[in-house]
Protein backbone atom coordinates (compact mmCIF):
# COMPACT_ATOMS: atom_id res chain seq x y z
CA UNK A 1 0.00 0.00 0.00
CA UNK A 2 0.88 3.35 -0.76
CA UNK A 3 2.05 5.37 2.06
CA UNK A 4 0.53 8.86 1.86
CA UNK A 5 3.15 11.74 1.66
CA UNK A 6 3.34 13.54 4.93
CA UNK A 7 2.82 16.69 3.20
CA UNK A 8 -0.38 15.66 2.00
CA UNK A 9 -1.53 14.76 5.57
CA UNK A 10 -0.22 18.31 7.13
CA UNK A 11 -2.21 20.49 4.15
CA UNK A 12 -5.14 18.42 5.19
CA UNK A 13 -5.36 19.00 8.66
CA UNK A 14 -4.46 22.66 8.24
CA UNK A 15 -7.30 23.08 5.66
CA UNK A 16 -9.72 21.35 8.00
CA UNK A 17 -8.76 23.59 11.25
CA UNK A 18 -8.68 26.57 9.31
CA UNK A 19 -11.76 26.86 7.63
CA UNK A 20 -13.88 25.98 10.22
CA UNK A 21 -14.72 22.31 9.33
CA UNK A 22 -14.77 22.26 13.65
CA UNK A 23 -16.07 26.12 13.45
CA UNK A 24 -19.32 24.37 16.01
CA UNK A 25 -17.17 24.09 19.22
CA UNK A 26 -18.73 25.83 21.72
CA UNK A 27 -17.56 29.26 22.81
CA UNK A 28 -18.17 30.75 26.19
CA UNK A 29 -20.99 32.87 25.30
CA UNK A 30 -22.31 29.86 23.53
CA UNK A 31 -22.28 28.37 26.49
CA UNK A 32 -23.53 31.01 28.48
CA UNK A 33 -26.30 31.52 26.30
CA UNK A 34 -27.23 27.35 25.95
CA UNK A 35 -27.19 27.54 30.55
CA UNK A 36 -29.55 30.43 30.32
CA UNK A 37 -31.55 28.51 27.79
CA UNK A 38 -31.76 25.36 30.12
CA UNK A 39 -32.19 27.62 33.34
CA UNK A 40 -35.34 29.14 31.38
CA UNK A 41 -36.43 25.93 29.98
CA UNK A 42 -36.59 24.30 33.18
CA UNK A 43 -38.45 27.38 34.99
CA UNK A 44 -40.61 27.04 32.13
CA UNK A 45 -41.47 23.34 33.22
CA UNK A 46 -42.07 23.96 36.30
CA UNK A 47 -44.03 26.86 35.91
CA UNK A 48 -46.67 24.24 33.78
CA UNK A 49 -46.51 21.99 36.62
CA UNK A 50 -48.36 24.72 38.99
CA UNK A 51 -51.12 24.00 36.22
CA UNK A 52 -51.27 20.80 38.35
CA UNK A 53 -50.97 22.82 41.55
CA UNK A 54 -53.74 24.93 41.21
CA UNK A 55 -56.08 21.65 39.66
CA UNK A 56 -55.40 20.12 43.15
CA UNK A 57 -55.96 23.20 45.23
CA UNK A 58 -59.07 24.13 43.48
CA UNK A 59 -60.85 20.54 43.60
CA UNK A 60 -59.68 20.00 47.14
CA UNK A 61 -61.52 23.44 48.02
CA UNK A 62 -64.78 22.75 46.64
CA UNK A 63 -67.33 19.44 46.49
CA UNK A 64 -66.84 16.13 44.92
CA UNK A 65 -69.69 16.92 42.52
CA UNK A 66 -68.28 19.94 40.68
CA UNK A 67 -64.63 18.48 40.81
CA UNK A 68 -64.56 17.16 37.43
CA UNK A 69 -65.79 20.01 36.06
CA UNK A 70 -62.98 22.22 37.68
CA UNK A 71 -60.50 19.80 36.60
CA UNK A 72 -61.60 20.40 32.63
CA UNK A 73 -61.33 23.87 33.15
CA UNK A 74 -57.55 23.87 34.70
CA UNK A 75 -56.38 21.77 32.00
CA UNK A 76 -57.98 23.70 29.33
CA UNK A 77 -56.87 27.03 30.42
CA UNK A 78 -53.70 25.80 29.73
CA UNK A 79 -54.64 24.21 26.32
CA UNK A 80 -55.97 27.83 25.61
CA UNK A 81 -53.26 29.72 27.04
CA UNK A 82 -50.74 27.49 24.56
CA UNK A 83 -52.66 28.07 21.29
CA UNK A 84 -54.26 31.76 22.04
CA UNK A 85 -50.91 32.76 23.29
CA UNK A 86 -48.97 31.18 20.19
CA UNK A 87 -51.74 33.21 17.53
CA UNK A 88 -52.50 36.45 19.38
CA UNK A 89 -50.47 36.37 22.63
CA UNK A 90 -47.43 36.88 21.93
CA UNK A 91 -47.56 39.31 19.20
CA UNK A 92 -49.73 41.57 21.56
CA UNK A 93 -47.49 40.92 24.49
CA UNK A 94 -43.70 41.53 22.90
CA UNK A 95 -44.69 43.30 19.64
CA UNK A 96 -43.11 46.50 19.62
CA UNK A 97 -44.91 48.70 17.93
CA UNK A 98 -46.62 51.02 20.45
CA UNK A 99 -46.44 51.12 24.05
CA UNK A 100 -50.04 49.74 24.53
CA UNK A 101 -50.51 46.97 22.34
CA UNK A 102 -48.08 45.06 20.34
CA UNK A 103 -48.74 44.35 16.65
CA UNK A 104 -46.89 42.16 15.40
CA UNK A 105 -45.63 38.79 15.54
CA UNK A 106 -48.80 36.66 14.98
CA UNK A 107 -48.61 33.25 15.54
CA UNK A 108 -44.78 34.04 16.11
CA UNK A 109 -43.94 34.60 12.64
CA UNK A 110 -41.52 38.10 12.81
CA UNK A 111 -41.72 37.95 16.65
CA UNK A 112 -38.64 38.94 18.18
CA UNK A 113 -37.07 37.11 21.32
CA UNK A 114 -37.49 39.12 24.74
CA UNK A 115 -34.32 37.84 25.95
CA UNK A 116 -31.10 36.68 25.28
CA UNK A 117 -32.33 33.08 24.62
CA UNK A 118 -33.73 31.31 21.72
CA UNK A 119 -37.45 32.63 20.64
CA UNK A 120 -39.45 29.59 21.47
CA UNK A 121 -37.74 29.21 25.27
CA UNK A 122 -38.58 32.72 26.21
CA UNK A 123 -41.99 31.75 24.18
CA UNK A 124 -42.63 28.67 26.40
CA UNK A 125 -41.73 30.58 29.37
CA UNK A 126 -44.05 33.13 29.02
CA UNK A 127 -46.90 30.88 27.81
CA UNK A 128 -46.97 29.08 30.72
CA UNK A 129 -47.15 32.19 33.03
CA UNK A 130 -50.21 33.21 30.61
CA UNK A 131 -52.24 29.64 31.68
CA UNK A 132 -50.91 30.61 35.29
CA UNK A 133 -52.87 33.79 35.04
CA UNK A 134 -56.37 32.46 32.93
CA UNK A 135 -56.77 29.39 35.81
CA UNK A 136 -57.17 32.07 38.60
CA UNK A 137 -60.73 32.68 37.68
CA UNK A 138 -61.66 29.47 37.74
CA UNK A 139 -61.69 28.82 41.65
CA UNK A 140 -63.20 32.25 42.01
CA UNK A 141 -65.93 31.18 39.86
CA UNK A 142 -66.15 27.68 41.01
CA UNK A 143 -69.57 25.40 41.45
CA UNK A 144 -71.86 27.54 38.89
CA UNK A 145 -70.26 28.89 35.81
CA UNK A 146 -71.20 27.10 32.13
CA UNK A 147 -68.42 25.34 30.66
CA UNK A 148 -68.67 26.66 27.43
CA UNK A 149 -68.69 30.26 28.82
CA UNK A 150 -65.46 29.34 30.45
CA UNK A 151 -63.76 27.97 27.47
CA UNK A 152 -64.60 31.61 25.47
CA UNK A 153 -63.48 33.36 28.86
CA UNK A 154 -60.06 31.39 28.49
CA UNK A 155 -59.45 32.10 25.21
CA UNK A 156 -60.03 35.99 25.55
CA UNK A 157 -58.14 36.35 28.50
CA UNK A 158 -54.84 34.26 27.06
CA UNK A 159 -54.74 35.89 23.84
CA UNK A 160 -55.66 39.22 24.65
CA UNK A 161 -56.61 40.94 27.87
CA UNK A 162 -53.62 39.29 29.52
CA UNK A 163 -51.08 40.02 26.80
CA UNK A 164 -52.14 43.73 26.86
CA UNK A 165 -51.34 44.52 30.58
CA UNK A 166 -48.30 42.60 30.28
CA UNK A 167 -47.26 44.40 27.62
CA UNK A 168 -47.89 47.35 29.23
CA UNK A 169 -45.16 46.40 31.90
CA UNK A 170 -42.83 42.98 30.46
CA UNK A 171 -43.15 44.21 26.72
CA UNK A 172 -41.97 47.42 26.77
CA UNK A 173 -45.05 49.58 27.18
CA UNK A 174 -45.83 52.64 29.10
CA UNK A 175 -45.58 51.47 33.04
CA UNK A 176 -42.17 49.81 31.95
CA UNK A 177 -40.73 53.21 30.52
CA UNK A 178 -42.31 55.10 33.95
CA UNK A 179 -40.08 52.76 36.22
CA UNK A 180 -42.90 50.47 37.17
CA UNK A 181 -41.65 47.12 38.10
CA UNK A 182 -42.97 43.83 38.46
CA UNK A 183 -40.65 41.35 38.67
CA UNK A 184 -42.19 37.95 38.24
CA UNK A 185 -46.29 39.14 37.98
CA UNK A 186 -47.67 40.39 41.12
CA UNK A 187 -49.77 42.76 38.47
CA UNK A 188 -49.58 40.89 35.53
CA UNK A 189 -50.33 37.48 37.02
CA UNK A 190 -52.15 37.52 39.99
CA UNK A 191 -53.43 40.74 39.89
CA UNK A 192 -55.33 40.10 36.55
CA UNK A 193 -56.39 36.84 37.86
CA UNK A 194 -57.42 37.93 41.18
CA UNK A 195 -59.88 40.81 40.03
CA UNK A 196 -61.12 38.76 36.76
CA UNK A 197 -62.08 36.36 39.24
CA UNK A 198 -63.60 38.93 41.42
CA UNK A 199 -65.36 40.78 38.61
CA UNK A 200 -66.72 37.14 37.32
CA UNK A 201 -67.70 35.81 40.61
CA UNK A 202 -70.11 39.14 41.35
CA UNK A 203 -71.82 39.02 38.08
CA UNK A 204 -71.82 35.24 38.58
CA UNK A 205 -73.69 35.81 41.91
CA UNK A 206 -73.13 33.29 45.32
CA UNK A 207 -73.62 29.52 44.94
CA UNK A 208 -76.86 28.03 46.16
CA UNK A 209 -77.15 27.90 49.88
CA UNK A 210 -73.48 30.18 50.10
CA UNK A 211 -75.61 32.94 52.20
CA UNK A 212 -79.10 32.86 54.27
CA UNK A 213 -81.76 34.78 53.19
CA UNK A 214 -81.14 36.88 56.34
CA UNK A 215 -77.12 37.78 54.87
CA UNK A 216 -74.98 35.33 57.13
CA UNK A 217 -72.42 32.98 55.00
CA UNK A 218 -72.38 29.27 55.49
CA UNK A 219 -69.18 27.47 55.22
CA UNK A 220 -69.29 24.76 52.08
CA UNK A 221 -66.25 22.45 53.15
CA UNK A 222 -64.13 21.58 50.25
CA UNK A 223 -63.80 17.39 49.56
CA UNK A 224 -60.23 16.96 49.93
CA UNK A 225 -58.03 18.76 52.20
CA UNK A 226 -54.76 15.93 50.88
CA UNK A 227 -55.33 17.47 47.42
CA UNK A 228 -55.49 20.73 48.76
CA UNK A 229 -52.81 20.57 50.75
CA UNK A 230 -50.21 18.26 47.81
CA UNK A 231 -51.52 21.49 45.35
CA UNK A 232 -50.49 23.80 47.49
CA UNK A 233 -46.58 22.02 47.85
CA UNK A 234 -47.26 21.82 43.96
CA UNK A 235 -47.59 25.48 43.68
CA UNK A 236 -44.35 26.29 46.03
CA UNK A 237 -42.30 24.10 44.11
CA UNK A 238 -43.64 25.93 40.93
CA UNK A 239 -42.74 29.19 42.19
CA UNK A 240 -39.22 28.14 42.26
CA UNK A 241 -39.77 28.55 38.28
CA UNK A 242 -42.04 31.46 38.39
CA UNK A 243 -39.72 33.56 40.41
CA UNK A 244 -36.25 32.74 39.55
CA UNK A 245 -37.08 31.86 36.60
CA UNK A 246 -38.03 35.53 35.17
CA UNK A 247 -34.29 36.65 35.46
CA UNK A 248 -34.47 35.25 32.27
CA UNK A 249 -30.78 33.97 32.58
CA UNK A 250 -28.63 32.07 35.28
CA UNK A 251 -26.23 34.94 35.35
CA UNK A 252 -23.45 34.56 38.09
CA UNK A 253 -26.22 32.91 40.18
CA UNK A 254 -26.38 36.22 42.69
CA UNK A 255 -29.58 37.15 41.27
CA UNK A 256 -31.32 33.57 40.96
CA UNK A 257 -30.40 33.12 44.62
CA UNK A 258 -31.71 35.86 46.29
CA UNK A 259 -35.32 35.31 43.95
CA UNK A 260 -35.19 32.00 45.21
CA UNK A 261 -34.68 32.47 48.87
CA UNK A 262 -36.95 35.95 48.97
CA UNK A 263 -39.88 33.41 46.98
CA UNK A 264 -39.34 30.47 50.08
CA UNK A 265 -39.29 33.08 53.04
CA UNK A 266 -42.52 35.11 51.84
CA UNK A 267 -44.33 31.83 51.53
CA UNK A 268 -43.24 30.27 55.18
CA UNK A 269 -44.03 33.64 56.45
CA UNK A 270 -47.28 33.89 55.37
CA UNK A 271 -48.03 30.59 56.37
CA UNK A 272 -47.37 31.52 60.09
CA UNK A 273 -49.24 34.86 60.47
CA UNK A 274 -51.69 33.50 58.68
CA UNK A 275 -51.99 30.68 61.16
CA UNK A 276 -51.69 32.66 63.85
CA UNK A 277 -54.29 34.91 63.10
CA UNK A 278 -56.90 32.82 62.05
CA UNK A 279 -55.88 30.82 65.41
CA UNK A 280 -56.76 33.89 67.53
CA UNK A 281 -59.81 34.87 65.22
CA UNK A 282 -61.38 31.21 65.28
CA UNK A 283 -59.60 29.26 68.04
CA UNK A 284 -58.39 26.71 65.94
CA UNK A 285 -55.37 26.56 63.23
CA UNK A 286 -57.31 25.69 60.13
CA UNK A 287 -55.24 24.23 57.22
CA UNK A 288 -56.89 25.84 54.67
CA UNK A 289 -56.01 29.26 55.87
CA UNK A 290 -53.11 28.14 56.73
CA UNK A 291 -52.33 27.18 52.78
CA UNK A 292 -53.72 30.13 51.61
CA UNK A 293 -51.41 32.27 53.82
CA UNK A 294 -48.46 30.17 52.29
CA UNK A 295 -49.99 30.93 48.92
CA UNK A 296 -50.32 34.53 49.67
CA UNK A 297 -47.11 35.35 50.96
CA UNK A 298 -45.87 33.71 47.62
CA UNK A 299 -48.14 36.12 45.47
CA UNK A 300 -47.26 39.23 47.63
CA UNK A 301 -43.74 38.53 47.32
CA UNK A 302 -43.52 37.71 43.50
CA UNK A 303 -43.62 41.32 41.93
CA UNK A 304 -40.51 42.34 45.05
CA UNK A 305 -38.57 38.93 44.99
CA UNK A 306 -35.38 40.20 42.79
CA UNK A 307 -35.36 43.78 44.42
CA UNK A 308 -35.32 43.48 48.57
CA UNK A 309 -33.35 41.90 51.20
CA UNK A 310 -34.48 38.81 52.51
CA UNK A 311 -35.90 40.33 55.94
CA UNK A 312 -38.17 42.54 54.05
CA UNK A 313 -39.70 39.28 52.03
CA UNK A 314 -40.46 38.11 55.70
CA UNK A 315 -42.09 41.28 56.12
CA UNK A 316 -44.03 41.09 52.96
CA UNK A 317 -45.25 37.57 53.73
CA UNK A 318 -46.42 38.15 57.08
CA UNK A 319 -48.63 40.88 55.44
CA UNK A 320 -50.00 38.96 52.94
CA UNK A 321 -50.67 36.23 55.49
CA UNK A 322 -52.88 39.04 57.70
CA UNK A 323 -54.31 40.31 53.95
CA UNK A 324 -55.28 36.59 52.88
CA UNK A 325 -57.27 35.67 56.28
CA UNK A 326 -58.85 39.50 56.63
CA UNK A 327 -59.78 39.48 52.89
CA UNK A 328 -61.67 36.11 53.19
CA UNK A 329 -63.81 37.77 56.49
CA UNK A 330 -64.20 40.51 54.11
CA UNK A 331 -65.50 39.09 51.19
CA UNK A 332 -67.89 37.13 53.01
CA UNK A 333 -69.09 39.99 54.77
CA UNK A 334 -70.11 41.98 51.50
CA UNK A 335 -71.78 38.75 50.24
CA UNK A 336 -69.49 37.83 47.70
CA UNK A 337 -69.10 33.79 46.78
CA UNK A 338 -65.50 33.32 46.20
CA UNK A 339 -65.07 28.95 46.63
CA UNK A 340 -61.30 28.74 46.97
CA UNK A 341 -59.71 32.52 47.56
CA UNK A 342 -59.16 33.30 44.20
CA UNK A 343 -59.69 37.05 45.18
CA UNK A 344 -57.92 37.50 48.81
CA UNK A 345 -55.11 34.97 47.50
CA UNK A 346 -53.99 36.56 44.03
CA UNK A 347 -55.89 40.12 43.92
CA UNK A 348 -55.49 41.48 47.06
CA UNK A 349 -51.69 40.43 47.58
CA UNK A 350 -51.25 40.79 44.21
CA UNK A 351 -52.08 44.48 45.21
CA UNK A 352 -50.05 44.14 48.19
CA UNK A 353 -47.17 42.85 46.61
CA UNK A 354 -46.68 45.15 43.27
CA UNK A 355 -47.05 47.89 46.29
CA UNK A 356 -44.51 46.54 48.77
CA UNK A 357 -42.03 47.34 46.15
CA UNK A 358 -42.31 51.02 46.47
CA UNK A 359 -41.40 50.40 50.39
CA UNK A 360 -38.76 48.05 50.41
CA UNK A 361 -37.45 48.01 46.97
CA UNK A 362 -33.39 48.88 46.34
CA UNK A 363 -32.09 51.26 43.49
CA UNK A 364 -29.16 49.07 44.17
CA UNK A 365 -30.98 45.85 43.26
CA UNK A 366 -32.12 47.62 39.62
CA UNK A 367 -35.22 49.34 40.95
CA UNK A 368 -35.49 52.93 39.42
CA UNK A 369 -35.92 54.99 42.86
CA UNK A 370 -35.19 53.99 46.46
CA UNK A 371 -38.61 52.62 48.35
CA UNK A 372 -39.97 54.10 51.11
CA UNK A 373 -37.87 52.73 54.00
CA UNK A 374 -34.70 53.24 52.15
CA UNK A 375 -35.06 56.95 52.00
CA UNK A 376 -36.30 57.17 48.66
CA UNK A 377 -39.65 58.77 49.58
CA UNK A 378 -42.87 58.07 47.82
CA UNK A 379 -42.15 58.30 44.53
CA UNK A 380 -41.46 54.30 43.71
CA UNK A 381 -44.54 53.61 45.55
CA UNK A 382 -46.60 56.14 43.48
CA UNK A 383 -45.69 54.54 40.30
CA UNK A 384 -46.60 51.19 41.62
CA UNK A 385 -49.67 52.31 42.79
CA UNK A 386 -50.80 54.11 39.36
CA UNK A 387 -49.32 50.54 37.56
CA UNK A 388 -51.37 48.47 39.61
CA UNK A 389 -54.44 50.56 39.75
CA UNK A 390 -54.60 51.12 35.81
CA UNK A 391 -53.94 47.35 35.35
CA UNK A 392 -56.71 46.29 37.36
CA UNK A 393 -59.10 48.93 36.18
CA UNK A 394 -58.64 47.61 32.97
CA UNK A 395 -59.02 44.35 33.91
CA UNK A 396 -62.43 44.87 35.77
CA UNK A 397 -64.12 46.68 32.47
CA UNK A 398 -62.99 44.36 29.75
CA UNK A 399 -63.27 40.84 31.92
CA UNK A 400 -66.63 42.53 32.91
CA UNK A 401 -67.81 43.37 29.78
CA UNK A 402 -66.85 40.02 28.43
CA UNK A 403 -68.55 38.52 31.07
CA UNK A 404 -71.88 40.24 30.45
CA UNK A 405 -71.53 39.53 26.74
CA UNK A 406 -71.04 35.89 27.56
CA UNK A 407 -74.02 35.86 29.62
CA UNK A 408 -76.14 37.79 27.42
CA UNK A 409 -75.61 35.28 24.56
CA UNK A 410 -75.11 31.87 26.07
CA UNK A 411 -75.70 32.21 29.44
CA UNK A 412 -72.59 32.63 32.11
CA UNK A 413 -74.34 30.35 35.39
CA UNK A 414 -76.07 27.00 34.85
CA UNK A 415 -79.34 26.63 36.02
CA UNK A 416 -80.72 25.55 39.80
CA UNK A 417 -81.34 22.24 38.98
CA UNK A 418 -78.14 21.39 37.34
CA UNK A 419 -75.81 23.00 39.70
CA UNK A 420 -77.50 21.31 43.05
CA UNK A 421 -76.69 17.62 40.81
CA UNK A 422 -73.53 18.77 40.41
CA UNK A 423 -71.50 20.03 37.39
CA UNK A 424 -69.78 16.85 36.95
CA UNK A 425 -72.59 15.13 35.86
CA UNK A 426 -74.59 18.10 34.52
CA UNK A 427 -72.06 19.57 31.97
CA UNK A 428 -69.88 16.03 31.75
CA UNK A 429 -71.86 13.13 31.89
CA UNK A 430 -69.11 12.04 34.62
CA UNK A 431 -68.41 11.47 37.88
CA UNK A 432 -64.84 12.11 39.87
CA UNK A 433 -65.28 9.17 42.34
CA UNK A 434 -67.26 6.76 40.19
CA UNK A 435 -70.30 5.10 42.71
CA UNK A 436 -68.65 6.98 46.09
CA UNK A 437 -70.88 9.00 47.68
CA UNK A 438 -68.67 12.15 48.93
CA UNK A 439 -69.83 15.54 49.80
CA UNK B 1 -84.20 -15.57 66.68
CA UNK B 2 -84.10 -11.92 67.29
CA UNK B 3 -81.86 -9.11 65.10
CA UNK B 4 -79.58 -7.24 67.52
CA UNK B 5 -79.39 -3.32 65.53
CA UNK B 6 -76.80 -1.51 66.90
CA UNK B 7 -75.44 1.68 66.06
CA UNK B 8 -71.89 2.83 67.46
CA UNK B 9 -69.04 4.71 67.12
CA UNK B 10 -66.77 3.65 64.37
CA UNK B 11 -63.67 3.18 67.03
CA UNK B 12 -65.57 0.95 69.01
CA UNK B 13 -65.85 -1.63 66.14
CA UNK B 14 -62.79 -4.08 66.93
CA UNK B 15 -63.85 -4.13 70.75
CA UNK B 16 -67.26 -5.09 69.43
CA UNK B 17 -65.94 -7.96 67.12
CA UNK B 18 -64.09 -9.58 69.44
CA UNK B 19 -66.45 -9.67 72.44
CA UNK B 20 -68.79 -10.85 70.00
CA UNK B 21 -66.67 -13.53 67.90
CA UNK B 22 -66.13 -14.97 72.25
CA UNK B 23 -69.86 -15.55 72.78
CA UNK B 24 -69.92 -17.45 70.05
CA UNK B 25 -71.14 -15.32 67.12
CA UNK B 26 -68.38 -14.64 64.92
CA UNK B 27 -70.70 -13.56 61.85
CA UNK B 28 -72.26 -9.70 61.43
CA UNK B 29 -73.11 -6.95 59.45
CA UNK B 30 -71.34 -3.77 59.08
CA UNK B 31 -72.56 -0.61 57.30
CA UNK B 32 -71.70 2.96 57.45
CA UNK B 33 -74.07 5.12 58.01
CA UNK B 34 -75.13 9.30 59.53
CA UNK B 35 -77.37 10.22 61.85
CA UNK B 36 -77.57 12.24 65.27
CA UNK B 37 -79.69 11.65 68.42
CA UNK B 38 -81.25 14.41 70.06
CA UNK B 39 -78.55 16.18 70.75
CA UNK B 40 -77.46 17.26 66.85
CA UNK B 41 -74.10 17.29 65.50
CA UNK B 42 -70.92 19.53 66.40
CA UNK B 43 -68.88 22.22 65.45
CA UNK B 44 -66.16 22.17 62.72
CA UNK B 45 -64.46 24.63 61.11
CA UNK B 46 -63.91 25.89 57.24
CA UNK B 47 -61.59 28.94 56.02
CA UNK B 48 -61.96 30.31 59.11
CA UNK B 49 -65.73 29.75 59.22
CA UNK B 50 -67.67 27.63 62.03
CA UNK B 51 -69.82 25.76 60.58
CA UNK B 52 -71.81 22.17 62.16
CA UNK B 53 -72.05 18.76 61.22
CA UNK B 54 -75.04 17.81 61.72
CA UNK B 55 -74.82 14.12 60.86
CA UNK B 56 -72.05 12.29 61.91
CA UNK B 57 -70.19 9.21 60.60
CA UNK B 58 -71.55 6.25 62.45
CA UNK B 59 -71.39 2.09 62.23
CA UNK B 60 -74.52 -0.16 62.31
CA UNK B 61 -73.66 -3.16 63.22
CA UNK B 62 -76.36 -6.00 62.46
CA UNK B 63 -76.23 -9.12 64.15
CA UNK B 64 -79.10 -12.32 64.23
CA UNK B 65 -78.89 -14.34 67.41
CA UNK B 66 -80.81 -17.06 69.36
CA UNK B 67 -83.31 -15.51 71.80
CA UNK B 68 -82.11 -17.11 74.62
CA UNK B 69 -78.48 -14.93 73.76
CA UNK B 70 -80.00 -11.67 73.05
CA UNK B 71 -79.55 -9.65 76.70
CA UNK B 72 -76.10 -11.43 76.97
CA UNK B 73 -75.01 -10.02 73.30
CA UNK B 74 -76.58 -6.65 74.06
CA UNK B 75 -74.96 -6.61 77.10
CA UNK B 76 -71.67 -7.54 76.20
CA UNK B 77 -72.15 -4.22 72.67
CA UNK B 78 -73.39 -2.17 75.17
CA UNK B 79 -70.21 -2.99 77.66
CA UNK B 80 -67.67 -2.18 75.02
CA UNK B 81 -68.97 0.86 73.40
CA UNK B 82 -70.31 3.13 76.60
CA UNK B 83 -68.25 6.07 77.43
CA UNK B 84 -70.94 8.25 78.89
CA UNK B 85 -70.68 11.09 76.40
CA UNK B 86 -72.84 11.71 73.62
CA UNK B 87 -73.00 9.91 70.31
CA UNK B 88 -72.88 6.46 71.97
CA UNK B 89 -75.48 5.12 69.81
CA UNK B 90 -78.18 2.74 70.44
CA UNK B 91 -79.10 -0.98 69.95
CA UNK B 92 -82.84 -1.75 68.23
CA UNK B 93 -83.91 -5.15 68.34
CA UNK B 94 -86.49 -7.02 66.18
CA UNK B 95 -87.59 -10.23 65.79
CA UNK B 96 -86.55 -12.76 62.90
CA UNK B 97 -89.01 -14.91 60.75
CA UNK B 98 -86.97 -16.96 59.55
CA UNK B 99 -83.03 -17.74 58.37
CA UNK B 100 -81.72 -19.69 55.65
CA UNK B 101 -77.96 -20.31 55.19
CA UNK B 102 -77.66 -20.15 51.49
CA UNK B 103 -74.30 -22.93 51.22
CA UNK B 104 -76.29 -25.60 53.06
CA UNK B 105 -79.50 -24.93 52.88
CA UNK B 106 -80.22 -25.01 56.55
CA UNK B 107 -83.27 -23.31 58.25
CA UNK B 108 -84.28 -21.83 61.52
CA UNK B 109 -81.94 -21.54 64.47
CA UNK B 110 -79.43 -24.12 62.73
CA UNK B 111 -78.69 -21.23 60.26
CA UNK B 112 -77.39 -19.07 63.02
Amino acid sequence: MKRVPLIILVALALFLTTTGAFADEPTTASNARALDTVWVLMAAFLVFFMQAGFGMVEAGFIRAKNTCNILTKNFLDYCMASIGFFIFGYAIMFGSENQFIGLKGWFLSGAQSGADIPLYAFWLFQAAFCGAAATIVAGGMAGRMKFQAYLIYSFVISAFVYPIVGHWIWGGGWLAKLNFVDFAGSTVVHSVGGFAALIGTIILKPRIGKFNPDGTPNAIPGHSIPLASLGVFILWFGWFGFNPGSTLGAGDGELIARVAINTNLAAAAGAISAMILVWRLSGKPDLSMIMNGALAGLVAVTAPCAFVEPWAAIVIGIVGGIIVVLGVILLDKLKIDDPVGAVPVHGLNGLWGTLSIGLFGKKALDVAKNGLFYGGGLKQLGIQALGVTTAVIFVLITMGGLFKLIDMFIGLRVNKEEELAGLDTSEHGMESYAGFQIQ
Amino acid sequence: MKKIEAIIRPESLEMVKNALNELGYPGMTITEVKGHGKQKGKEQIWRGREYKVEFLPKLKVEIVVLDDDVQRIARAIINETRTGNIGDGKIFIYPVEDAIRIRTGDYGNNAI
